[in-house]
């Protein structure tokens, strides 16, 4: 297996311009990752599955994370064929707010379909090129994004069978704190 | 039963692969008009609730979607906001039919974030314990799907008179038939008594008896056959591209066991095959199952015999003020469903800043829809049984 240095180089070499750096882990005795920039990522992705050398045609995990001024997700490739792995890439969105686009992986890789629906369902991550982005866990007609740190869960006491007076408060202080902060109303739309 | 797969060609090489261009769906014969029915949530042969919106021309499948999220409550978020140990016990509930893996799963991956060493002994009551929980889903899930194929109660009932003696000796060793909360980070929470070794000896003795009682009655069973040989033909190249993994991925073909591939714990030491399939259809999962007992059955015997003495849980573990260092892991074990993996990341704190679970029941679904097309609606949830999922780990 070569080391995340190599891979790099390799990448470099084969596709000019494409924005590779290595993401160093924490604690170094665990394995470094490569960060893409989001404008190559096709092209590396694809190179990384077809190299004669990696063959990395097995995509095991996507998965978000939320990081303070950025969603990420990180893809965890292995090689079946060389039983060799993981690679670890990761792509950052621009914020978390307003440009939260990555380019999908699933046109290289299928098994990402069913998991870039789960990130963009549960972190809001929005995959250009996906065939077919809907929320995967959550249902149709729901609004936020759960797995966000700063998710606010909806006070749904008014739908208690014996809602009294400290519930129903409850209700209206969470119904004013959401009318004057950004947090959007999860249940409207719900049962359109 | 149909063999009008043949309409469909299911056999994308790589390049077509490329810019997704699966089977979107099949020709309509032209005549009627589709008929759109959703199996699920409460069908039996779903496993829990599942539900696949079906487009049906006829009797024959052109489309089909499944939809999750049922039995979703957001496990991750859960255990993001709890210290490490805490989901321990939650992670029985992920894929309620084999909670020691998934116990093994997310210790393997945390240990892997600490660096944390496990004694011998208890390594060996992981792979004991790991064989034991393959071998009565592999069990099950070939009762299950006879059971689907008609014949009530016979298959499924002799599978689960197996499963019962290995859930009485899981009850004995962790107090508990399926809700283990066994493994620990660096060890096993209790001690294996040498009666319990004596008896595990006793079960597994009888396990090659049952395999062959199983075989006889199914292998060559004429219902059988003619329903599964040929349906739900899955290609190895699409498999592997969409991440398929476990038996369903050996059936196809494909030499990928992650056993042997990163030979984590001490599967290094034990002898035994991987079975692989020639056609990727139904038959050839339940076969693969089948095969695999007796691999398991075959390191059950070899850990019993070699088993050493020791301590079952690392003494320098830290348990109070489990806090580990800044850093990322990923730790993956074959799980009887598949590749389960824990994704962690720790921020230093108490617990994790990011938790995340690979579910492969979840991801094998992915090709359901190009297995299905163009078969009828009864093989339908053959195809689907010969999946194996389980809803706990899907929906998570």
């Amino acid at each position: 297996m070569k080391t995340v240095e190599e891979i790099k180089s390799m990448i470099e070499a084969a596709i000019p311009g494409a924005g590779v750096e290595i993401a160093s882990n924490p604690n170094p005795a665990l394995p470094h990752s490569l960060r893409i920039a989001p404008g190559c990522a096709l092209d590396v992705a694809k190179f990384l599955r077809d190299d004669a050398e990696l063959k990395l045609d097995y995509l095991s995990n996507v998965t978000g994370v939320d990081w303070p001024n950025s969603l990420e997700a990180v893809y965890h490739l292995y090689s079946v064929e060389k039983k060799h792995g993981p690679v670890v890439i990761r792509m950052h969105t621009v914020n978390r707010s307003d440009q939260v686009d990555l380019p999908s992986l699933a046109p290289v890789w299928r098994s990402a379909e069913f998991q870039e629906r789960e990130v963009f369902d549960l972190y809001g991550i929005v995959f250009t090129g996906h065939p077919d982005l809907r929320r995967l866990l959550m249902w149709d007609g729901f609004k936020d994004h759960p797995m966000r740190r700063d998710y606010v869960e909806p006070d749904d006491f008014e739908y208690e069978p014996t809602a009294h007076d400290e519930v129903l408060k409850r209700a209206e202080a969470h119904r004013n704190r959401e009318q004057g902060s950004e947090i959007r109303d999860q249940e409207d739309g719900a049962m359109a | 039963m149909t063999m009008s797969s043949s309409a469909i060609d299911i056999s994308a090489s790589p390049e077509k692969l490329e810019g997704w261009n699966r089977p979107a769906s099949i020709a309509e014969s032209g005549d009627g008009e589709l008929l759109e029915v959703a199996m699920g949530p409460h069908h039996p042969s779903t496993h829990g609730v599942f539900r696949m919106d079906v487009s049906l021309d006829g009797e024959r499948v052109v489309r089909l979607k499944p939809v999750f999220g049922y039995l979703h409550r957001n496990h991750e978020k859960i255990a993001e906001s709890i210290s490490y140990l805490a989901s321990m016990p939650y992670t029985d509930r992920l894929d309620y039919i084999c909670p020691l893996t998934n116990n093994w799963a997310y210790a393997l991956a945390v240990e892997k974030l600490v660096g944390q060493a496990v004694p011998e002994r208890a390594e060996y009551l992981r792979v004991i314990l790991g064989e034991l929980t393959r071998f009565q889903n592999h069990a099950g899930s070939i009762g299950f799907l006879i059971q689907e194929m008609g014949a009530s109660g016979t298959p499924l009932m002799y599978a689960f008179r197996e499963r019962e003696k290995i859930l009485d000796l899981f009850e004995e060793l962790t107090g508990a038939r399926m809700m283990v909360n066994y493994m620990r980070f660096g060890g096993c929470r209790v001690d294996a008594s040498p009666a319990w070794l004596e008896k595990t000896r006793t079960v597994v003795a009888g396990l090659p008896g049952f395999v062959d009682e199983f075989e006889a009655l199914l292998a060559t069973n004429e219902i059988l056959v003619a329903r599964t040989q040929g349906v739900g033909v899955l290609k190895p190249e699409v498999a592997v591209n969409a991440g398929v993994t476990g038996a369903m991925l050996r059936a196809s073909g494909v030499d990928y066991d992650i056993r042997k591939v990163d030979s984590y714990g001490i599967y290094d030491r034990f002898k035994f095959r991987v079975p692989l399939g020639d056609h990727g259809d139904v038959y050839d999962r339940f076969m693969i199952r089948l095969l695999e007992m007796r691999e398991s059955i075959g390191i059950l015997q070899q850990a019993l015999k070699e088993i050493p003495g020791g301590p079952v849980m690392d003494p320098k573990a830290k348990i109070r003020g489990f806090r580990p260092k800044p850093g990322e892991a990923y730790g993956r074990i074959e799980a009887p469903k598949g590749e389960l993996g824990f994704y962690l990341i720790s921020d230093g704190g108490p617990n994790p800043y990011r938790y995340r679970v690979r579910p492969p029941s979840l991801i094998n679904l992915t090709v359901l829809e190009d297995m299905c097309l163009g078969h009828d609606v009864a093989d339908v949830v053959l195809i689907f049984g010969s999946v194996d999922i389980v809803l706990g780990e899907v929906d998570r």
